[in-house]
């Protein structure tokens, strides 16, 4: 059966939220424009019921598609698209944002949350905010609208009928098919942070339209200082929640989705990154205008841009634009049009509001001192915003060929070829840059100088950051320049922000949120420097040397993979590896080896084949075990020269939708470095092996012999009256034979039977696939006692892998939580500077 | 002068060697003859070249050659423009290779060899499904 109806309702949900949106703006217009105050708290109340309106109609069109996805209602595609049967909750909710559409939804549902509260903390300013905040959610909503006029398409709405969907032949027969099971979640994306990442990175998308609608506001308004007050702490509030956004995606492609590092310099990433550059640097603009009225405009630019930035990202990683220059774009839904008319739309507005508003903002002619800390915080949002700009240029440069493209030119323009080399270039410098003014601007910035008392002050830190510096430059056996700069310039930072911070938090600790966020700056410098500039690859193959096949390529290539065969030491710089074999994760915890359990029709449940030994339990011969049959992990043993013993389980899913195999690290931690391991390639245990040809070979008991390179023993035969939990009958007579194999470390057991029905001699092999052994029974002669065995080998389970070494990563992360932590202080702070304003009635 | 305009020139300095560097560091996507001739001239920018792997006339991928210790391959590509060309990467064959309908590879010739660095894969049904049975 079709569940039409609720389909009905979430579609009628988005009609509301989208009219109650349209009418939200003119109330909203009303409430800031009539000239009676009367008048203004009528029409602004009016606003106040059709927000509240759309904001009901949005937690109701969330409601109902998430009850399609939670309800499995796969005649929906969205439902069948993103999600399946088989996933757990936190993973049904997550399916939710997989999709364009339903990211559109999770965005336009924090800015209803935080329209409440501009709604509920300030009065003064809501109602201009509130115009550009339902001019946003009208454009959000359009987004999902599904209305098609003609040719015209308007949104993708998420409510769309799988048949309505795809044009597939069932539904010519049967119109009310519903298919059995969804398509998934990406496997790639099954993973804790694709349920926590999302929201907060759109919770810091949405954050930024809070500042620039009070900018706007006070544009329009001709109140050109006064949102700089209540704007402030948003703009501390959203680079805090995008900062952390954008690093969980930074840790999360460092834990799980192999990218041998937390930055990629992929175009989706950079898109994030320049608006929070910017946001920084409008910070630090709003701030000195706080302190001393300059940097008005500057901060009125900046604030502008940072929202306009956001508009550009979506457009660029929602349109298709970026094609396949990254690597996780969304899919194309046609609603290029529709974004590039969003993103140009506050784009004008912005500009022209700017414009005619210009000659009026208040600005300072006075000349800036170089002694001033106004100078040295001018400097660093300069820097940022330059920062932000070489990011943005390359980044562009799928948006340049559209460009030429749709004005009938060619355009062969590819991003450069060493991503990490070219912004690496720029990027370290910018960093050295960010981490002198930091330390030297918070100097000027909480004592007045004069030139003579700079040096004085300055030549303590700067003589504790050369000692300190000195010592890890020697530690470290540093040679390069530019990096020894960095380490020195991050220390500084450290140093002089330590200083400030112990000096401050005597008189205010209230004050001290800067110099806790510069010195978490300082650390993730150090931590980006050392577990990138030293990233080791240790797994570099000594093996052999042969390399290709070709022998016009006369370099010597240094292969950083190293092939590790079952139970086969080999050494890897200071470790000996030896893989022991493929394992599954039980879904009681705990991983179980392969070869120990058989296959059934579900790939998440198997049969125990050979006892296993738990902590606390038994499984017994036949139990029934359920795992995570997509995910294999492929243990390999560490041995450290100085006696420290561990084991990794890096994994790989294999997954023919997804197009094979899928490799995700795993790390081992410890204070000073990560060694980072992963499978490069694995033999598919899904794919059905060759055996070689058969050969016989004649044994007896307790004779050793070889089996593929192993010392084989056939230790026993004896008769059975069941041959696996299957009883024989009337005459049968079956043998069982028992050989065991001599890994390194590890004994195999195989079991092949020799049985004799109805005077017919049949054979069961067995197999086991780590060590590359298929055996049979092929005859038995009692007379000697000896029997036949026949023997089919393949290639021994190997995986091929590799490993690296990043030093002092930890500081990245402790560093990224000092800085969020420090903006947390300051957003305290300014906030009850506003919330004091506003109990005097002032805001 | 005022400072501050001498800080706008500063500012506007670097915008412009910014443009210039990525203009000179921007790759291309060109053809294997292009690129060929390329590194005639002595000149060893990595560039893209955009293809697919070459079929046999019953689909089958032919000119696949992982090396024997398996930790890179060679490969044969056919262009845009329908030339082919042996490719080779040091690196072990990603596992989705052969499910690829489109390649894009990055690096340069060194003789009569293709060395990709990078290798930047489109499977068909990576990201939708294109049909429900």
């Amino acid at each position: 059966m079709i569940h039409t109806t609720i389909g009905d309702i979430g579609h009628l949900f988005v009609i509301i939220s989208f009219v109650t949106a349209l009418i939200s703006i003119f109330n909203f217009y009303k409430a800031e424009k009539s000239p009676l105050p009367e008048f203004q708290k009528g029409w602004l109340k009016n606003g106040q019921i059709t927000f509240v309106l759309h904001g009901l109609a949005v937690f109701g069109i969330v409601t109902t598609l998430f009850t399609i996805i939670s309800n499995h209602y796969y005649e929906y595609f969205y439902a069948w698209s993103h999600s399946s049967r088989a996933l757990p909750v936190e993973y049904i909710i997550s399916s939710f944002w997989e999709g364009q559409e339903g990211s559109f939804l999770l965005w336009t549902f924090w800015n209803v949350l935080l329209g409440f509260v501009i709604l509920l903390t300030n009065k003064k300013w809501a109602p201009s905010v509130m115009v550009s905040f339902s001019v946003v959610q009208a454009f959000l909503a359009s987004m999902i609208l599904g209305v098609v006029i003609g040719d015209f398409k308007i949104g993708s709405s998420p409510f769309i009928l799988l048949r309505d969907a795809m044009d597939a032949p069932i539904f010519n027969i049967n119109p009310n098919y519903v298919p059995e099971d969804g398509t998934g979640l990406n496997p790639l994306l099954q993973n804790y942070w694709m349920v926590i990442h999302p929201p907060v990175l759109f919770l810091g998308y949405a954050t930024t339209l809070i500042p620039f609608a009070y900018a706007i506001g006070g544009l329009w308004k001709k109140d050109f200082k006064g949102w700089v007050r209540p704007a402030l702490p948003w703009a501390l509030f959203s680079a805090a929640i995008l900062g952390v956004g954008i690093l969980m995606g930074g840790y999360w492609a460092y834990e799980t989705l192999n990218f041998e590092g937390f930055w990629n310099w992929d175009p989706v990433e950079n898109a994030s990154l320049v608006p929070w550059l910017v946001l920084v640097a409008s910070i630090h603009t709003m701030i000195t205008y706080k302190k001393s009225e300059t940097a008005l405009k500057a901060s009125i630019i900046l604030v502008l841009s940072v929202f306009l930035m956001v508009l550009y990202a979506t457009f660029m990683v929602r349109s298709g634009v970026l094609g396949e220059t990254s690597v996780h774009s969304f899919t194309d839904l046609g609603l290029s049009g529709q974004l590039l008319l969003y993103l140009l739309s506050f784009l004008i507005i912005s500009i022209v509001l700017a414009v005619v508003r210009w000659k009026h903002i208040p600005s300072t002619e006075k000349e800036v001192s170089t002694y001033s800390r106004e100078f040295w915080i001018f400097m660093g949002a300069t820097l940022l915003c330059l920062m932000g700009f070489q990011i943005l240029l390359p980044t562009s440069i799928p948006v340049y060929n559209s460009i030429i493209q749709s004005f009938g030119g060619i355009s062969n323009l590819a991003p450069p070829a060493d991503q990490i080399e070219f912004y690496t270039k720029w990027q370290m410098w910018f960093a050295v840059g960010l981490a002198i003014l930091s330390g030297t601007g918070q100097f000027f910035w909480w004592q007045k100088m004069k030139k003579s008392e700079v040096k004085e002050s300055l030549l303590f830190p700067i003589l504790i950051t050369l000692l300190i510096s000195a010592l890890i430059i020697v530690l470290a056996g540093m040679s390069n320049i530019a990096y020894i700069i960095l380490v020195i310039a991050s220390v500084y930072t450290i140093v002089a922000n330590a200083k400030i911070f112990f000096k401050i938090v005597k008189s205010n600790y209230k004050l001290s949120g800067g110099a806790i966020a510069h010195m978490g700056l300082g650390m993730m410098l150090l931590g980006i420097l050392f577990s990138t500039g030293y990233s080791k690859t240790i797994s570099l193959n000594k093996t052999g040397l042969l390399l290709t096949n070709s022998e016009e390529v006369e370099d010597n290539f240094n292969q950083e993979n190293i092939p590790l065969f079952i139970n086969d030491p080999q050494t890897m710089g200071e470790y000996t590896l030896t893989y022991r074999g493929r394992f599954y994760e039980s879904h009681d915890g705990g991983y179980v080896k392969a070869s120990y359990v058989e296959d059934t029709q579900d790939v998440n449940s198997k049969i125990v084949k050979r006892e296993i030994k738990r902590d606390d339990e038994i499984l017994k011969v036949g139990d029934t075990l359920k795992v995570y049959g997509a995910n294999h992990y492929y243990k390999v043993d560490y041995l450290h020269a100085d006696g420290d013993k561990f084991s990794l389980f890096p994994r790989a899913q294999i997954n023919a939708d997804m197009g094979g195999l899928i490799s995700s690290p795993d790390i081992r931690r410890t204070l000073t470095k990560d060694l980072y391991t992963h499978v490069s390639s694995v033999p598919d245990p899904t794919q059905e092996i060759e055996w070689s040809e058969p050969k016989t070979m004649e044994v007896t008991f307790g004779e050793k012999f070889f089996l593929n390179d192993f010392v084989t023993v056939l230790e026993d035969v004896k008769r059975v009256e069941e041959i696996e939990g299957e009883k024989l009958k009337g005459d049968d007579l079956a043998v069982r034979a028992t050989i065991k194999v001599y890994g390194d470390g590890e004994d195999y057991i195989l079991n092949p039977y020799y049985l004799i029905r109805d005077n017919m001699a049949g054979r069961i092999p067995d197999e086991n696939r780590e060590i590359g052994v298929k055996i049979n029974i092929e005859n038995i002669k009692p007379e000697s006692n000896t029997f036949t065995l026949s023997v089919r080998t393949t290639q021994k389970d190997y995986v091929i892998l590799k490993a690296l070494e990043k030093p002092l990563i930890n500081l990245l992360w402790i560093g990224t939580f000092v800085l969020t932590f420090g903006f947390g202080m300051a957003i305290f702070r300014r906030y009850s500077e506003f919330y004091k304003m506003k109990r005097k009635g002032l805001e | 002068m005022k400072k501050s305009y001498i800080f706008g020139i500063i500012v506007i300095a670097a915008a412009i060697m910014m443009i210039v560097s990525t203009a000179g560091d921007a790759s291309s996507y060109v053809t294997f003859n292009d690129a060929h001739d390329m590194a005639m001239d002595g000149n060893n920018t990595k560039i893209h070249v955009v293809g697919e792997l070459k079929k046999s006339a019953e689909g089958e991928i032919i000119g696949l050659n992982p090396s024997d210790d398996k930790l890179s391959f060679t490969f044969l590509m056919v262009d845009e423009n329908g030339i082919e060309q042996e490719v080779f990467y040091n690196e072990p064959m990603p596992a989705d290779f052969k499910r690829s309908e489109q390649v894009v590879v990055i690096g340069s010739f060194q003789k009569e060899t293709f060395v990709a660095d990078k290798i930047l894969m489109k499977c068909p049904s990576k990201y939708q499904e294109e049909t429900v049975i």
